[in-house]
């Protein structure tokens, strides 16, 4: 019988030539990270329970500092402080203000075929070049890094058939919103969702990135997408060549297929609170906004701030909005200065922060107020996630999020491009 | 008998034909400026004191740059409130997220030659680069002028600095303004006017001379002058004939006058936790530190990111160490950027910020913990003022900055340079 | 004005700034009576709760130095001491004081010569203060800015103006 991507990836980290979904495997792990939100908790859980000396392999573990950078307050900075005194003692990777650690990831570490277990829940990111990637709490990642183990159930797969393609203003991150919305936050829970379908072969890694990185938000354990020339294409040129590449079995068996056709598709918009509760712009009526961010894990690479720049060029915000933007890691801000997108984000009105999680993550810059809206490129919309409990956050691609910057409320991208 | 610079400025603006210092009169205002932190305060006690207009909305300028971008829940409320009062009352000179209030009120020229300007932040000092009266004042008495348009000074007493000759290769104006202020102290010009003069003054640009000025304060001075000349005029867009008589008198009277000879200047650091606690950095040497922060509205400027990136061009900033680039300016930020000085430093790994006052002041922008040492261009290292009490803050130029990032404890710069 | 007042000493040293007498990270709070209690929070953060009203600060040279930020005499009036009896004074300060309803007085002698704990008296009518047998000079202060201090400060003072 096949397998799917998903656990053809699980049996080569268990060593097993075949596993089913629902069996309980103890696999190797090909890399982990933890970044600045729960670092220190993992440290003290390594060092005084645990009381290990060593990690297991320290080319394989990866500190990032980049959700609270620069720092807010002295009780962060000694987080980063105890994240640096460890790195050091263990000769691990760090990186401290350069990037958001799941695209510094994609960047410097993953190639398809990987195991990678991480203290963040958007770790199913490495889904775009075909690795399985998969958040969890401190108590399973301390274990990782002191043993490089893990044991896990094998999830079903859902497969997501897409078709068609991006009509103008319409992008993978409305595409990922529709699917959450349409299956709902739990509808896919402890699955792997899979992204494949004829259109796949037109996405860039930047858009199979955006799609399995919010697989999390539908309750997935990972989201995958199976690589091709142009995933192997991406690693090698950044000098990484040994990797496994995984495709689904013609009979693989899937718990269930859905089909997307892109020609139908609109921008779309999560209001808050839930992540699932989406609907098209043209549906949302008139939500004026106060803050606007183009940024984040999901939607803070070159073709989001191309996309974002693109309406914005010549134009000026409204000047009751702040605009953050948050180019995803250092390379995309250099690559962001070279294209001409800073200085287009700067004449605007906008501000261009350093990367980092900033706006998403709701706690060191941009932080929004009592009854203020923001509309933003981010992962979440809880309720406080971006700032006070009375505040509302609404998701939207960063077409969507840069025409609302300049008129002031959620507009529909379409007509400004 | 002749008068100083800072008694004809008070004589025109007051239409006297004689003043002498200590005298007690009240000026007509020429503009204020009033930033975010302060702004709620200055309209509360407005109201309070029973004020239904302000005096003349077009000498009133809000730049918000402190709370920018919002790092806690309360801060957009000192936006809100400003924004509503700016509308209520038809103040047109609101700047949200353009830069610095310092660097805002000359380089957009709300600030010309002459004038006599008061804001709410005692870095208002730095006007004086520009022959301007201006100093920093509390909220309660900017409320008063917002009523009045007028207030009470003493005029304040001259020490006149002569500082002559070449500057050597390394040596900059923050280098010679902490070493007045390690000469003086920091009461050394309590309620005086400073009034810096001389060949090497005169060879300084206005970036520069905005130096020298933005940190007359930190010696208690009340005002921070300097004669303008050809230069001045260009930057502040003036006709030259108006400005003939903006020069002391040969025959002025000062309280006391220091010369110095720009030779024997050497690059200085503050020391830990006085401003006035000056050592050649030839002292230091070796003086581990965390963090660098190269901004403010003492050393933010185009020269300033010029200089940083001639020193790290092509290089790396020191494993576990951050430095934090804050731009004084929206259009310093700009034309950093075309100039590919942005890319340079982002490249070496700096993290980069938007144009705000970000750690200068404090409240967030890399806030460091128990132990940590700051390296920083901006203008005060009190204890705890960027954090913990039990971290330091040594005070430098640039270049000293730049080059204690690349190697991660104070190092001269000239060995860079 | 109370023409005498008397207190319990409390004692800082030189270059007292105002970020010493209230941070920046507690600006944000929503009034002076919460941000009151970080008063010197980075030197002597217990102080606030030993203060009691009429108590008096003795201080050396350059208080008040730093930023411009009024809260820092505003929470040091909230906390009702008596009065401060510096060296010095930074120049900023020294205004944002008098507006807020604080007096300060100046003596370059005390500071060397009393301790913490011990009670001194102010005599304003006469401009001096006693510590045991020792009296000490001060400057006198105009009329005007005595009673704006009484008043509680510029306010009330610009109010009575506006006929409010």
């Amino acid at each position: 019988m096949g397998m799917t991507i998903g656990e053809k990836i699980l049996a080569r980290a268990s060593g097993k030539a075949l596993v089913k979904p629902g069996e309980i495997i103890t696999a190797k792990v090909d890399l982990c990270m933890s970044n600045d939100g729960t670092t220190h908790l993992n440290i003290d859980i390594f060092e005084n329970q645990l009381k290990a000396e060593k990690v297991f392999d320290p080319r394989k573990v990866v500190f990032i500092v980049d959700h609270n950078v620069p720092s807010e307050s002295a009780k962060t900075a000694e987080v980063h402080k105890k994240m640096r005194i460890f790195a050091q003692k263990h000769n691990i990777p760090f990186y401290e203000g350069t990037g958001v650690c799941h695209q510094i990831m994609i960047e410097d570490f993953i190639v398809p075929g990987q195991l990678i277990i991480a203290a963040d829940s958007h770790t199913c990111s490495y889904g775009g070049l075909g690795a399985f990637g998969t958040g969890v709490g401190c108590t399973d990642f301390t274990s990782v890094m002191n043993t490089g183990e893990i044991w896990l159930m094998v999830p079903e797969t859902l497969k997501f058939e897409i078709e068609g393609s991006f009509k103008s203003g319409v992008y993978a991150r409305d595409l990922i919103l529709k699917i959450i919305g349409d299956i709902g936050a739990n509808g896919a829970n402890y699955k792997i969702m899979e992204f494949g379908g004829s259109a796949m072969k037109n996405f860039t890694i930047d858009d199979r990135v955006v799609l399995c990185n919010m697989a999390v938000e539908a309750g997935a354990k990972s989201g995958l997408v199976e690589p091709d020339e142009i995933a192997i294409e991406y690693v090698t040129s950044r000098g990484r060549q040994d990797m496994h590449i995984f495709k689904s079995d013609d009979d693989a068996v899937y718990e269930k297929t859905y089909q997307y056709n892109l020609d139908e598709l609109e921008p779309m918009v999560a209001r808050p609170h839930c992540v699932d509760d989406v609907v098209g712009v043209t549906q949302l009526g008139e939500v004026k906004i106060d803050q606007g961010f183009i940024g984040s894990c999901n939607n803070g690479r070159i073709e989001e701030l191309r996309a974002a720049a693109q309406i914005l060029k010549g134009k000026k915000i409204n000047p009751y909005v702040k605009l953050l933007i948050s180019p995803a890691s250092k390379t995309v801000y250099l690559q962001a200065l070279a294209e001409g997108l800073i200085d287009i984000f700067v004449e605007c009105g906008g501000m261009v922060l350093n990367p980092n999680c900033s706006v998403c993550w709701g706690s060191c810059q941009g932080v929004i107020g009592e009854g203020e809206t923001l509309i933003s490129t981010g992962t979440r919309n809880f309720k406080g996630r971006a700032g006070h409990p009375n505040s509302s956050v609404y998701l939207a691609s960063a077409a969507t999020v840069a025409a609302s910057a300049l008129t002031g409320k959620i507009t529909d991208p379409r007509g400004r491009i | 008998m002749g008068y100083t610079l800072t008694e004809k400025i008070i004589m025109r603006n007051t239409g006297r034909n004689s003043v002498t210092a200590g005298q007690l009169l009240n000026v007509n205002v020429d503009k204020v400026m009033v930033h975010d932190i302060f702004a709620p305060f200055v309209i509360e006690k407005f109201r309070e004191m029973g004020f239904d207009k302000v005096w003349d909305p077009d000498k009133i300028v809000f730049v918000y740059d402190h709370l920018v971008p919002t790092s806690f829940i309360e801060d957009f409320r000192h936006h809100k409130i400003a924004d509503a009062f700016a509308a209520e009352q038809n103040i047109k000179a609101v700047h949200r997220a353009d830069g610095v209030c310092h660097q805002l009120m000359p380089e957009l020229r709300y600030v010309v030659p002459r004038q006599v300007v008061f804001g709410t932040d005692s870095h208002t000092t730095t006007y004086g680069a520009i022959g301007a009266f201006s100093t920093g004042i509390g909220y309660t008495e900017m409320a008063a002028i917002f009523g009045t348009g007028e207030l009470w000074i003493k005029i304040p007493p001259t020490l006149k600095f002569n500082i002559n000759g070449e500057l050597p290769k390394g040596v900059f104006a923050k280098d010679i303004i902490l070493r007045i202020l390690g000469d003086i102290g920091a009461d050394g010009a309590t309620y005086k006017a400073m009034e810096f003069g001389g060949s090497t003054v005169g060879g300084l640009s206005i970036s520069s001379r905005m130096t020298l000025s933005n940190m007359a304060v930190e010696a208690g001075a009340k005002v921070g002058i300097i004669a303008p000349d050809e230069k001045t005029f260009e930057f502040s867009g003036v006709d030259s004939k108006e400005c003939e008589d903006l020069k002391s008198d040969a025959d002025a009277s000062y309280e006391k006058i220091f010369a110095y000879e720009a030779a024997k200047f050497k690059p200085v650091v503050a020391c830990p936790s006085n401003v006035d606690n000056i050592s050649d950095v030839d002292a230091m040497v070796g003086t581990k530190i965390d963090q660098g922060f190269i901004g403010s509205c003492t050393n933010g400027r185009l020269e300033d990111l010029e200089i940083a990136a001639s020193i790290l061009k092509g290089r790396k900033i020191a494993p576990f160490t951050k430095l934090i680039v804050t731009p004084a300016s929206r259009s310093i930020y700009a034309e950093a950027a075309k100039k590919g000085i942005i890319g340079i430093l982002v490249e070496a790994g700096a993290i980069m910020n938007p144009p705000s006052c970000g750690l200068c002041c404090g409240r967030s922008g890399g806030i460091v913990s128990d132990g940590e040492r700051v390296i920083a261009t901006n203008n005060r290292n009190f204890l705890g003022r960027m954090g913990s009490p039990k971290s330091e803050i040594f005070l430098a130029s640039p270049a000293t900055v730049a080059a204690a990032a690349l190697e991660g404890k104070i190092v001269d710069p000239r060995k860079y340079l | 004005m109370k023409e005498i007042l008397k207190g319990r000493v409390w004692k800082l040293g030189d270059d007292i700034d105002t970020d010493i007498i209230i941070p920046t990270q507690f600006l944000a709070l929503k009034t002076v009576e919460d941000m009151k209690r970080y008063a010197f929070y980075p030197l002597r953060p217990k102080l606030p709760e030993l203060i009691n009203p009429g108590d008096i600060i003795v201080a050396g040279k350059n208080f008040g130095c730093g930023s411009s930020r009024e809260q820092a005499p505003e929470i040091l009036a909230a906390l009702k001491v008596g009065c401060i009896i510096a060296k010095s004074y930074a120049r900023i300060f020294y205004r944002n004081a008098f507006n807020n309803g604080l007096l300060l007085l100046e003596n370059d002698e005390l500071y060397d010569c009393c301790n913490e704990g011990d009670q001194v008296s102010v005599s304003l009518e006469n401009n001096r203060v006693l510590l045991g047998k020792k009296s000490f000079r001060v400057a006198s202060i105009p009329n005007d800015l005595l009673q704006m201090v009484e008043a509680g400060g510029l306010v009330p003072f610009m109010r009575k103006r506006n006929g409010k």
